[in-house]
């Protein structure tokens, strides 16, 4: 409105009019702050005010003091020159505050212990450090209050922040304990308890280092082991639960007979234990020890035996592996869980998966192996695997999704036609290694 | 006395030599329980099982709270009796229910109850003691709607959602076996042609004692679960990926014998 104003257009004009009335009520003023301060706060009180605002003013009221600011000189005693500097102070009727200056208690320093010359010879003498070293150590661990960054920085001789820390607190810890009237004064003191222990800095300092420098490559892999390692672990824990389990079970069928089952626990026993050690991360023996705990549960659904040694055979697979293994599944048209789990139909999944795996693999392979011979031919040879150069890429993107939902829909007729595209000149000649599939190939030849 | 256990050897003998000195009829009788409780090694016993829900709208009758009739079940797959086995069933339905635990004692194992919402029922089935003491988990979400959008719902066609899971005894005793091996629920391997199994006492296999779903007025609706589907799927993927496995090996050996050509001008 006041810029209306200024501008000298005129005011509320009709239809406008509608328009200001439901703002108008948001905008009333409030009591005890001023339009303008309102304003700043979009309009909107807060819920909760910060500060109580009937609370800012009656404090001096009440007091009845008279309250001035005035421009005053002070001194700071942690200053070791009289400079004067000044600032506004609040002087309650006419007294100015008294005291230091409020910050002057900050001013903390380190508190470095001084040897004197005799003592430097009974205690402190080190082969790879003189006495000016060591000398010259303190007095810039003074100056710069113990930052051995700035020290090392500044140290004439070039010594690592890790030797300079080593020496200073050696040599205060032996100062320390030589001062000391008994042993068991000072064995509290932070400088006797704690011994720096160099070489573990500098490993530990190694470490962190070689842990920012991590690549995104190798963050990704350290992500995979781990979840590797936890679900070997796991399975693990599965197989010793199941062990434990088994025990008071066995123990508990009195009615037949206390010597027969404790007799098949001792021979349960030994043979369970020997194949816990032996179980490495191998999928073949994987399956063998998911086998053996399936028996020591005795009673199981098929589903969970799927489960399991799913997981056993896919335990050498990284995520991704896995990812693209059940997308391989859906592209084939295969339920990801059966939905008839019978004996049979776990049998040949469980197969269908392992042979999705040597596939996977044998691609892998193959791209290495393309990439390797395209280098060859250029003449670098760099291993890029995962930019195959322009000839290859039509073969990589075959690879990639080998099958596709559509070509599998006319029940593999159309697989067959685009085996036949991808062979080249040099392929018809070769015959189809399996039985199994000679067949369709067979069948497509003749229309040739 | 001709026994198979040739391991027990020393405690039959045992057990005889006291025998004779008190009854002689006793030793055979342990002798019977220790071969009873042998196991039979590497050999499996399935009982192929479906378990689920069905639902009816209640249409009319139905109130803010009970807008649904739902039956949950585990039956045979084949709807035989489940008794022979399944000692008893406990559904453990969502806590707004009274007694939220229900126990079902003896075959069909199923619980009818009216509601509205759709939760998950936790299904533990305990065996009876020559089977196995740990009892089995098994988890349905219960289903009220149909999953399409298929207009107005029907009091007379109900919402039927099973599945399809096998019970696995590994090394069953013999007992069990014997027992078992003529139920139909329950699906046993061939013993080799000599295998004598001790003999049992004959159970009543009359079949109107029997408890199975047959008669179940539910029967209608139950899904019939075949394995034949799958499996030739599942025989047509491993066909097509093993070609692929093959085509790939030539592949790879063509590649290889191509990088041979190429390293050998470069040793001369």
């Amino acid at each position: 409105m006041d810029a209306k104003d200024i501008l000298g257009l005129p005011k509320n004009l009709p239809i406008q009019e509608k328009k200001s009335k439901p703002p108008k009520e948001s905008q009333r003023k409030p009591d005890g702050i001023s339009r303008e301060v309102y304003a700043l706060t979009g309009g909107l009180a807060p819920l909760m005010p910060a500060i109580d605002v009937n609370q800012l003013k009656r404090k001096a009221q009440s007091e009845n003091e008279k309250i001035t600011w005035q421009w005053l000189p002070f001194t700071n005693s942690a200053r070791k020159d009289n400079l004067q500097l000044y600032h506004w102070v609040r002087v309650v009727n006419g007294n100015p505050p008294t005291g230091d200056y409020s910050f002057a208690k900050c001013n903390k320093s380190a508190d470095i212990i001084k040897y004197t010359d005799e003592e430097y010879e009974k205690y402190l003498t080190d082969p790879a450090w003189t006495k000016e070293e060591t000398d010259q150590l303190f007095d810039l661990c003074e100056r710069f209050n113990l930052r051995f960054i700035a020290v090392a920085d500044r140290f004439p001789s070039t010594k690592t922040v890790e030797e300079l820390k080593d020496r200073y607190y050696s040599v205060s810890r032996a100062i320390l304990i030589a001062r000391a009237p008994s042993p068991g004064d000072v064995s509290a003191h932070p400088l006797v308890k704690d011994v720096y222990n160099a070489t573990q800095d500098t490993e530990r300092k190694r470490a962190l280092n070689l842990l920012l420098s991590h690549t995104k490559h190798q963050e990704r892999r350290d992500v995979e082991v781990l979840a590797h390692a936890k679900r070997i672990s796991e399975a693990r824990k599965t197989i010793k639960a199941s062990a434990n389990l088994v025990l008071p079970v066995l123990s508990d069928t009195g009615t037949l007979g206390a010597d027969k089952p404790i007799t098949t626990a001792d021979t349960v026993n030994p043979s369970t234990n020997s194949e816990f050690p032996s179980s490495t991360t191998t999928p073949v023996s994987e399956t063998a020890s998911v086998v053996a705990s399936l028996r020591m549960l005795r009673v199981y659904l098929r589903t969970y035996s799927l489960e399991q040694m799913v997981q056993a055979a896919s335990s050498s697979a990284g995520l991704r592996t896995i990812k693209r293994v059940e997308q391989t599944l859906q592209d084939l048209g295969v339920n990801l869980k059966p939905k008839v789990p019978t004996k049979a139909v776990c049998a040949e999944h469980l197969e269908l998966r392992k042979e999705i795996l040597t596939l996977l693999n044998l691609q892998k392979q193959l791209q290495y192996k393309e990439a390797e011979g395209s280098s060859l031919r250029d003449g670098t040879f760099t291993e890029t695997p995962g930019t195959p150069p322009k000839q290859q890429s039509v073969r990589a993107v075959d690879l990639d999704r080998t099958f596709t939902p559509d070509s599998l829909s006319t029940g593999g007729e159309r697989f067959g036609k685009r085996e036949q595209k991808r062979k080249g000149p040099g392929r018809l000649a070769e015959a189809p290694s399996s039985p199994a599939q000679s067949k369709r190939p067979r069948k497509y030849k003749a229309s040739d | 006395m001709p026994n198979k256990s040739g391991a027990e050897q020393p405690e039959i003998s045992g057990s005889t030599q006291k025998s004779q000195r008190t009854k002689i009829t006793k030793s055979s009788d342990d002798n019977e329980k220790k071969s009873l409780a042998k196991k039979l090694k590497d050999s499996e016993i399935c009982i192929p099982i479906v378990y689920g829900n069905i639902a009816f709208w209640l249409g009319k009758k139905a109130s803010e709270y009970q807008s649904h009739r739902w039956t949950v079940y585990v039956r045979g797959a084949t709807n035989e009796d489940l008794g022979v086995v399944v000692k008893r069933a406990v559904f453990q339905l969502h806590s707004s229910f009274n007694n939220p635990t229900r126990v079902i004692e003896k075959p069909p194992f199923e619980l009818s109850e009216c509601g509205w919402g759709e939760f998950e029922i936790a299904i533990t089935l305990h065996f009876h003691s020559d089977v196995g003491e740990k009892p089995l988990h098994l988890y349905h979400h219960l289903k009220l709607y149909p999953e399409e959008e298929s207009g107005p719902l029907s009091t007379k066609k109900p919402v039927v959602i099973e599945s399809y899971d096998e019970i696995v005894v590994s090394e069953p005793s013999e007992a069990l076996f014997a027992r078992v091996q003529n139920h139909p629920a329950v699906i046993v391997p061939r013993l080799p042609a000599d295998f004598t199994l001790p003999p049992v006492p004959l159970e009543d296999v009359d079949s109107k004692n029997r408890v199975d779903t047959k008669d179940n007025p539910l029967n209608q609706w139950f899904t019939n679960f075949s394995e034949a589907d799958e499996l030739l799927k599942l025989a047509a993927a491993r066909q097509q990926v093993q070609a692929h496995i093959a085509r790939l090996r030539r592949q790879l050996t063509l590649v290889d014998g191509q990088h041979q050509q190429l390293k050998a001008p470069s040793d001369m």
